[in-house]
Formats: structure tokens, C-alpha cells, sequence
């Protein structure tokens, strides 16, 4: 390392110790055999909660760790670094529970987190629809109110952990007539009559994850089903973008500098005309200027995590991090592969894996689009 | 956005009176200076008088015995209102803290003193026509013959070369040696058989003077050795890290002031009845640039203060001048585009500043220099 990282106490660093090692003996060993049925077996959640993997900044109160945001960027790092890219754990523990956290009344929390830290209820939220990217204010999933239920009529597409899913944080409108005022959050279980989960769906990367379409025909939930209140969904949605964004910049910068350093081994072993790819200039120029990137890159991230534990961080600035970070990714991921020939093109190889899986980061958690329209926005 | 946490208050308010300095004794006159292909001595003189000078040399040297901050507090300043003409931190930060480091009592004395005041500007004098950063090859010899030094030799790309007073100069003191042969002996303008050549002309920095030196057997006395023999490399390397700090904080207020007159340009100039702000490629375009601006920020800020606690390795400085330098010639090239064709008349700052940008990926190590230091801690073995 160039420049020491600062963010990490001794506790933290214990902490990615017990993550690396139950990756590398728990998940590491079978995600090859997750791609190959699109989907990471429920019992795989199970060991990850039962090591603490699962909520890591969530209250121990609802039987979940209670660590900071810190402990989640490091299970996102080790997960990263592996190219573990098949269970969800990240939308589950710091984007789904932290909603049902920041929102739910006590029962909900009471009902729900602890089997979510446990692994034996998982989480997914639905957003997307056929015809509703990043604008969530025109989402047609509705939740009309009879009485004491709401019944949801409505189609979610990209839906990850959908098919594993045992509880959808829903983005519906309870009054179709509004924009964003429109838009609620509804709990809905995966047990409700007339909730159906769709094809999981092909993808070009993440192979082990599962992403679903979700149907809803007149599901019928109760009121007490409604996370926050009505009409808020949207202003919900928007608190914790910053944080949200930073999970991919953090992962986009961890895979990266994991797939420098493999290449830079790779290159040293590997012979073309006599002598070491890595005796070539160009292979030297190529990862120094990467390494140049990824280490500014670096630098960049962990200043944006202590503004977040300091809850400063303000949401261009995620943007920024997001954007550049999951373009780095992927360019970095590119040059990689060239160097490796044509094993790169293999699957067996992590950096084939790797290219596959990081394409999505550029498109998911807001495209890098709609990120720099927010930087832009910094400009008016 | 993020703020700057490296600079005290005692940096700030220093920076506004650099602002005040800047605005008055140099913005008016640049265009004219462009125009000779020199700065007047004047300037320099009234930098020393309101202290802008060497800022990091002690006060027993007459200086003001600043940190780097200071100058980089100068650096910046200076970058943002466009003024490459003045080779002040060449003289301040790079060739006077050489003196501070090396010199003698009595070299120290001597030099310091009008250093600081701007009586006599300083320059380095490295590259010659055969050898640019390869340092262990040059051709300049210095061979001792009794109590002096005889000089001879060719230098080229000389900044500062036509106004220094003095020049200290890397020689060969044992020419059968490579680096360790190199030695650093300071040469004053009169000394008889030292001639300036032409003032180069350059794609860019027009009013920055930059000179061929000859010496046809120059005699200077041994005690006008700088350090000691042979360890003139050594010495040309060890501040190697602040010099690459100097640019990467060079260029990234540059790149950031760039920035602020593309926003302004296109907020005022309208094209199709809009203005070009609100195409949405320029608000992209300027989004990525503002984005790469905002983490270099945070990267040279962290090296600074690095280097502040003497942290800072030389690859670490070379990510910095690599990619702060390449950063602003990808920055100015985009911000030029979106001025359109006045962006190519030279009364726009952002065509000088390209034109100036050219230089900051070659001078200072160039950046083929800089991967190769960065992967020779990759791969110490294949980089042999």
C-alpha cells in the first residue's frame, strides 16, 4: 500500500478476518456451482448469519450484529475482492433492513430483522417495472385500501434475491392520481395469495444471483403492512441514496484493485516470446497506470466513508463516487483481461468472471447516466 | 462537496494576500510578457517585496520561513488566474530549497538573501541536448584544476534560463562514472565563457523564459561546489516527491479553474437559442469533469499532507504527477471543445491553457518516466 488506510479500527479489522474466512471456506469453494443454478441456496444464508455476516450495522436489540457502516463496507470489500458476486447479502443487510430500521414501526422491526439476521428470511426490494427505470415516480404498481388491507395490482422486473426472497419492500402508488406524493412502501410477504415470482431471470454477468420478475394479482396485505406512511415512499427512497451509492463505489474499487493484483501475479508466470508478459513494457505502463487510478480511486472512497460515518456526505458527491468507481471498475476489469490473452475469455478465470459481473454497476443503483445529470445538477 | 482541511488560517490569509498580488501586479501584464517571451525582473523583484518569494527559506536567510503549504498556496493561486510566466516555484520551491539543503554557510549567505528579495532568479540546469530524464548520461564536465572548476558543455530547455543570475548546474565531476560522477556546482552569470543561447520558442508557457546555456570553458572557484562531488544525483533526487507534488498541485487548480470558466462560457453563450449549458452533453461532459477533479482533489490533498509528515513515497508522488497532469491535458482539451472556436482564439484563458497544459506530461519526469517508476514497485524483478 501507497497511502495507508485510515478508516478501519482494530475491532473493524477483527471483524473482516471472520468475513474472510467464512468466504473463503463457505462461499468461495461453491459459487461456481451457484452460477450454474442462478441462485445461492437458502442454507448459504443461514451460515452467513449465523458468523454475523448478515445486518452487520444493524441494533443487536433485533439480533443482528450492531456494527457501523463500516463492518458492511467490509463485508462489500471481501465479497468484491473474491468476485463473490452471487449472494445478495448487501441489499438485504444495507438496503432492505435499514429501511424496515428507519421506518418500521417496532413490531414490523421485531417481526422481521432478527429472521433477517438470522438468514432465514430474506430481503429484496422492488422498484423496477417493465416500463419505469431510475423514474420511480411513475411506477404503476398500485395499492388501493379496502378496509383494513391494501390490494396490490401490479408487475416488478431486475428484482434481486427475488426468487429467494421472503419479504419485497414494495414501491407502489396508494393514489395513483399523485407523482411521488403518490408513492408508499408496502411489506409484503412471500406467502401472500396472488403474489407470484416470474423467470429468474438470464443475465450477462452476477450468475448466481437471482433476478426476478414479480406479478402481483389483487395480493392482499394489512395495513399494518405499510412501511412509514402513506405517500412518503418516495422521501424514504431518497434519504439514504448517498450511503446506497457508496456500497457500489466500494465494491467497484475493491474488485478493482483485487484484479490488479491477480493480473500483476498472472503476468509475472505467464510466458510469451521467451520472457514474462510483465516483462513487456507495456504490460508494466498498462498496470501502472491502473494502479495509478485505482489508488486515487482509493483514496477518494475512504474519504467519502468518513464523511458517511460523520453523516456529511452529501449525495454528488456519492454520485461521483459511484460513477467513478464502477467506471474505473470496468475499465480496469478490460485492460485486465487483454493482459491475460485469451484465458481472460475463460469463465474458469476470475477476470472473465469479473468483466461479466461489473458490466451491471455502471446500469444498477442509479445508471452512471442519472449520475452525472446529479453532478450537473451541482452546476445550475 | 468536500472542504480542504490541509491549510491553517495563517495559510489562508497568506493566500489572500497572493490573490491580491496576483490580480494587480501580474493578470494586467501577462498578455505583454506572452508578447516578449519573458517576465521582467520588476516582478520579480515586487513578488520578494510583498513576499511571495522562497517562501520556505528561514528567516535567518532573510526569508519567511513558511512551510510548503505556503508555496503551494502560491502554486495555486497562480494556476487559477492562468500565470505560467513567472518561474517562481522553480526558484522558490526546487533550486532554492537545494541551497537551503546543500549549500555552505557562506553559499547560503550569499544567495538566499537576494534569492528571497527577487535580486537574483535562480534556475537548474539538467537537460542537455543528448539527454533529458536520463540524468546519468550528461555530457557537461567540471574538472577541478587547482582551486577551481572548468566547465564544458551544452544545456537546452533552461526555465528561468535568460533571467537567472544564477544557475546551478549538474556536471560531471569524474565523466568515467555515471550517476556517481554527477556533481552540482553553481554558476554565476558573469563567470567569463558562459553565454545564453536563444530564448526557445514553445507550443505553450510563452511568457516563461526558457534558454540554451554554453559553456566553453567556464572556471569557477571550488567553492562554488554545491554538496559535495559526486553527489549531485543523490541530491537531485531526494526531494524528487515535492517536486511531482509542485505539478499535481499545479495542475489539478488549473484543471479546477478550467472548469469554473467552461461553466461560466457555456451558462452565457447560447447556441440553437439556449445556452450551451443545458445540451445535456455539455452538463455530461462537464459531470465527468468535475467528478475526476473532485477525487484528484481529495488524492493531492492526501499527498500533501503526506508529504507534510514526510510520508509521501516517490511512487505514490509519481500516481500524483501522472495522473494530475494527464487529468488536466484530457480537461482542458474537453473544456476547449465546449468553448467552440473562441475556445482556439488565444484571448480565451482556456486556449492558453492548453497550450501551457502540453508541457506538464513531459517536464518534471515525463509520464512514461512516471509508469516506470510506479511499476518498478509491481514488478521490482521483470523491471530491471
Amino acid at each position: 500500500m501507497y497511502i495507508n488506510r485510515t478508516v478501519f479500527s482494530e475491532e473493524h479489522e477483527a471483524y473482516r478476518d471472520t468475513v474472510a474466512r467464512f468466504m473463503d471456506e463457505e462461499l468461495v469453494p461453491y459459487h461456481a456451482q451457484w452460477e450454474k443454478e442462478g441462485i445461492v441456496p437458502r442454507e448459504a444464508w443461514k451460515k452467513a448469519g449465523d458468523v454475523g455476516i448478515l445486518l452487520p450495522a444493524i441494533p443487536d436489540k433485533y439480533g443482528a450484529p450492531g456494527g457501523d457502516r463500516l463492518f458492511s463496507s467490509i463485508v462489500i470489500e471481501e465479497q468484491a475482492k473474491r468476485g463473490l458476486s452471487g449472494p445478495g447479502f448487501t441489499l438485504h443487510s444495507d438496503i432492505v433492513a435499514p429501511y424496515i430500521l428507519a421506518y418500521g414501526t417496532e413490531e414490523q422491526k421485531q417481526a422481521f430483522l432478527p429472521k433477517m439476521a438470522a438468514g432465514e428470511m430474506i430481503g429484496a426490494i422492488a422498484m423496477t417495472e417493465p416500463g419505469t427505470g431510475s423514474d420511480l415516480q411513475s411506477v404503476k404498481t398500485t395499492a388501493i385500501r379496502e378496509g383494513d388491507e391494501y390490494v396490490i395490482n401490479g408487475q416488478k422486473t431486475f428484482i434481486t434475491n427475488g426468487i429467494n426472497s421472503d419479504l419485497v419492500i414494495l414501491v407502489t402508488k396508494t393514489d395513483p392520481e399523485l407523482g411521488a406524493k403518490g408513492i408508499s412502501l408496502i411489506l409484503v410477504e412471500a406467502t401472500r395469495e396472488g403474489f407470484t415470482k416470474g423467470r429468474n431471470l438470464d443475465k450477462i454477468g452476477m450468475k448466481a444471483q437471482d433476478t426476478a420478475e414479480l406479478f402481483f394479482d389483487n395480493v392482499r396485505v394489512p395495513v399494518t403492512n405499510l412501511l412509514g406512511k402513506e405517500g412518503t415512499g418516495f422521501y424514504m427512497l431518497m434519504q439514504e441514496l448517498a450511503w446506497e451509492r457508496m456500497q457500489i463505489a466500494i465494491g467497484g474499487i475493491a474488485s478493482a484493485e483485487s484484479i490488479i493484483e491477480e493480473t500483476a501475479t498472472y503476468t509475472k508466470e505467464r510466458k510469451v516470446f521467451g520472457q514474462p508478459i510483465a516483462g513487456f513494457q507495456n504490460t508494466r505502463f498498462k498496470l501502472a497506470e491502473l494502479k495509478t487510478q485505482v489508488q486515487i480511486g482509493r483514496v477518494f472512497v475512504d474519504k467519502c466513508l468518513e464523511l458517511i460515518m460523520k453523516k456529511e456526505l452529501d449525495a454528488s458527491t456519492a454520485a461521483m463516487a459511484k460513477m467513478w468507481c464502477s467506471d474505473l471498475n470496468c475499465k480496469v476489469i478490460d485492460e485486465c483481461l487483454q493482459l491475460h490473452g485469451g484465458y481472460g475469455y475463460m469463465w474458469e478465470y476470475r477476470v472473465a468472471r469479473a468483466y461479466a459481473d461489473a458490466r451491471v454497476s455502471r446500469i444498477y443503483g442509479g445508471s452512471n447516466e442519472i449520475m452525472k445529470e446529479l453532478v450537473a445538477r451541482t452546476f445550475d | 462537496m468536500f472542504d480542504r482541511t490541509i491549510f491553517s488560517e495563517e495559510h489562508e490569509i497568506f493566500r489572500k494576500t497572493v490573490a491580491r498580488f496576483v490580480e494587480e501586479e501580474m493578470v494586467p501584464y501577462h498578455e505583454q510578457w506572452e508578447e516578449d517571451g519573458i517576465v521582467p525582473q520588476s516582478l520579480w523583484l515586487k513578488a520578494g517585496e510583498a513576499g511571495l518569494l522562497c517562501l520556505t527559506v528561514p528567516e535567518a536567510y532573510g526569508g519567511p520561513g513558511g512551510d510548503r503549504l505556503h508555496s503551494i498556496v502560491v502554486i495555486e493561486e497562480m494556476a487559477k488566474k492562468n500565470i505560467t510566466g513567472p518561474g517562481f516555484y522553480l526558484h522558490s520551491d526546487i533550486v532554492a530549497s537545494y541551497l537551503i539543503n546543500y549549500g555552505t554557510e557562506e553559499q547560503k549567505k550569499q544567495w538566499l538573501p537576494k534569492c528571497v528579495s527577487g535580486e537574483v532568479i535562480l534556475s537548474v540546469g539538467m537537460t542537455e541536448p543528448g539527454g533529458g530524464s536520463d540524468l546519468a548520461n550528461i555530457k557537461t564536465t567540471a574538472i577541478r584544476d587547482g582551486d577551481e572548476y572548468v566547465i564544458n558543455g551544452q544545456k537546452t530547455f533552461i526555465s528561468n534560463g535568460h533571467n537567472a543570475g544564477l544557475t546551478v548546474l549538474a556536471v560531471k565531476t569524474d565523466p568515467s562514472l555515471g550517476a556517481k560522477g554527477v556533481s552540482l556546482i553553481l554558476v554565476e552569470n558573469d563567470r567569463p565563457g558562459f553565454t545564453k543561447g536563444r530564448n526557445l520558442k514553445k507550443v505553450g508557457m510563452k511568457a516563461q523564459d526558457t534558454a540554451e546555456l554554453f559553456f566553453d570553458n567556464v572556471r569557477v572557484p571550488a567553492s562554488n561546489l554545491l554538496g559535495e562531488e559526486g553527489k549531485g544525483f543523490i541530491i537531485l533526487m531526494k526531494q524528487l516527491e515535492w517536486e511531482r507534488m509542485i505539478i499535481a498541485a499545479h495542475c489539478t487548480a488549473t484543471a479546477e479553474a478550467a472548469l469554473e470558466w467552461t461553466i461560466d462560457y457555456t451558462n452565457q453563450r447560447m447556441v440553437f437559442g439556449k445556452p450551451v449549458s443545458d445540451f445535456q452533453n455539455t452538463r455530461f461532459k462537464l459531470a465527468e469533469v468535475k467528478t475526476s477533479l473532485t477525487v484528484g482533489r481529495v488524492f493531492v490533498d492526501r499527498c500533501l499532507d503526506a508529504l507534510m509528515k514526510g510520508e509521501l513515497d516517490n511512487a505514490t508522488a509519481s500516481m500524483a504527477k501522472l495522473w494530475g497532469s494527464e487529468l488536466l491535458g484530457k480537461v482542458v482539451d474537453e473544456c476547449v471543445q465546449l468553448h467552440g472556436g473562441y475556445g482556439f482564439m488565444w484571448e480565451y484563458p482556456i486556449a492558453r491553457a492548453y497550450a501551457d497544459a502540453r508541457v506538464r506530461r513531459i517536464a518534471g519526469g515525463s509520464s512514461e518516466v512516471m509508469k516506470t517508476i510506479i511499476a518498478r514497485t509491481m514488478f521490482p524483478k521483470e523491471s530491471r
